[in-house]
């Protein structure tokens, strides 16, 4: 049961009505967006698109600030992570795909305080699948999702985006 | 003899320890080159860490006095989140009558990690990485005239920023070959990342005995050396190690040997001049090419830093996962 390349399309579309109506309530204007390598940067990118953010887009790459490094050891890097702009005092969008367990937003937050002290951070996630193991929620969501720990979601791209899930 | 084969690969070929750059695939070296890109996008922020070695205890073990390969290991190390430790060899208890392996043991009993080790006797980094307790892993940063495989990765990755295509290259090693432990291991990861042509340039006092047998051609000419390379790797003339009358005056070498510009008019026109350093100018090259458009160095010093960390962070991560069952 996949979500196939159209009906993917249709949430970012829904995801980024959702994200301009939410940065309007909060007042945040002029906020910089940063997706999380690699799916998260593509939702970035559309999602970037869509509300026409002036700065550049960022890209964080949070592989060196896994937890589970000594577990799974370090795969060369080949896509850094790239925020070209400067992080201090501005609203952030933060990006990604899946929403699981949370590390991997506790990593990117990390991450991101070392560029700087933003004012604020909003997640937006395409999919929350659930299965949280750290206090962490998104603000904006595409779909939420009840999986079992079997499961697995994951979007593929960058061309068509379409979330496949397997059983493991 | 020689004892036992010893590797720095682990069962599975990945970086164990860290010795030599001989027998290490080209596709080992590119992954060390693209972990180093990474690294070196750190150095650009304003926090200039990153949390991968948290908890982990590095030890600089340097029996040979070194500035920038010392600080660029030290640093590396901190900007992993390891903590470091620099023993000065001369002021440890190493003269108070200690054995090296005493030392050695000492440190392993304080729960440290990984050791880098300088060393004037070739063969010190391998006789430490067979004697340490299983869970250290060793760096070697020089040892006598052996190796000295992070400078070698640096000198690459230095080449590549340049000029991606090795395929085309056409690299001099010019100097003090016989003395150079940089020189072996410049040539053999020259050649294992598919370099075209290796030369080495020397006087013939200071090539080894069997010079062809490193796999780069030979020149006794400085001349002919340099026509048409693209890149030009000057070697420091190791005054401290050069016993007997190998030269008849540092004059002379820099009459012949010197790297000036008018004599690098002969290269490429985009050719890039690199040096590991420390530089003895007006010997072996001039102030007027060392700090000319076409000199890199500098730049080899800013990417020792991320190549050590890329290093450092491969092994360490490799070692402990391995450990995890599953």
């Amino acid at each position: 049961m996949n979500i196939d390349p159209t009906e993917t399309t249709a949430l970012l579309k829904s995801l980024a009505t959702e994200l301009r109506v939410r940065l309007h309530e909060l007042a945040r204007k002029d906020p910089l967006m940063i997706g999380i390598h690699t799916g998260g940067a593509w939702v970035a990118e559309y999602l970037h698109q869509a509300l026409a953010i002036a700065e550049p887009l960022g890209v964080l790459n949070i592989n060196f600030y896994r937890d589970d490094f000594s577990q799974s050891g370090l795969h060369p890097v080949v896509t850094p992570s790239d925020l070209p702009f400067a992080i201090d005092g501005r609203h952030v969008v933060l990006v990604d795909d899946v929403l699981h367990t949370g590390r991997t937003i506790r990593a990117a937050l990390n991450e991101i305080f070392d560029y700087g002290r933003p004012a604020s951070v909003l997640l937006v996630a395409l999919v929350d699948r659930g299965g949280r193991e750290l206090p962490v929620r998104a603000d904006v969501v595409g779909r939420k999702l009840s999986l079992t720990p079997g499961q697995q979601i994951k979007l593929s791209g960058p061309d068509a985006l379409c979330l496949e899930f397997r059983d493991c | 003899m020689a004892g036992l084969p010893f590797s720095q690969l682990d069962g599975a070929g990945h970086l164990r320890h860290f010795l030599t750059t001989e027998g290490l695939s080209r596709e080992t070296l590119t992954d060390i080159l693209d972990t180093a890109d990474s690294f070196a996008a750190v150095g650009k922020r304003a926090i200039k860490k990153v949390p991968l070695l948290r908890g982990k205890t590095v030890v600089n073990l340097f029996f040979e006095p070194s500035t920038r390969t010392l600080t660029t290991f030290e640093l590396a190390a901190k900007r992993l989140s390891a903590d470091v430790m620099n023993i000065n060899l001369k002021r440890s208890a190493a003269v108070k009558g200690e054995s090296l392996l005493d030392t050695l043991h000492t440190l392993e009993a304080m729960h440290c990690d990984m050791f880098v080790i300088r060393h004037a006797s070739s063969g010190a980094a391998h006789f430490i990485a067979r004697n340490v307790a299983p869970h250290i892993s060793v760096m070697n940063g020089g040892d006598g005239r052996h190796a000295h495989p992070s400078q070698a990765l640096i000198d690459v990755y230095t080449i590549r920023q340049h000029k991606p295509d090795f395929s085309k290259l056409r690299v001099a090693i010019v100097g003090d070959i016989a003395h150079s432990r940089v020189a072996r291991s410049q040539i053999r990861t020259l050649r294992a990342l598919g370099v075209k042509e290796v030369r080495i340039v020397a006087p013939r006092t200071l090539l080894p005995p069997m010079p062809e047998a490193l796999g780069a051609k030979v020149f006794l000419s400085l001349e002919e050396g340099l026509r048409d390379v693209d890149v030009v790797m000057m070697l420091r003339l190791q005054q401290e190690r050069i016993q007997g009358p190998l030269l008849p005056s540092l004059h002379e070498y820099n009459a012949c040997y010197g790297l000036t510009e008018k004599k690098l008019a002969v290269a490429k026109a985009d050719a890039i001049v690199m040096h590991p350093g420390p530089l003895n100018r007006g010997v072996e090259i001039d102030s007027e090419v060392a700090d000319g458009p076409r000199s890199v160095i500098l730049q080899q010093v800013s990417h020792g830093i991320a190549i050590r960390m890329a290093v450092m962070s491969m092994i360490l991560g490799r070692r402990d996962a391995a450990k995890e069952p599953g």
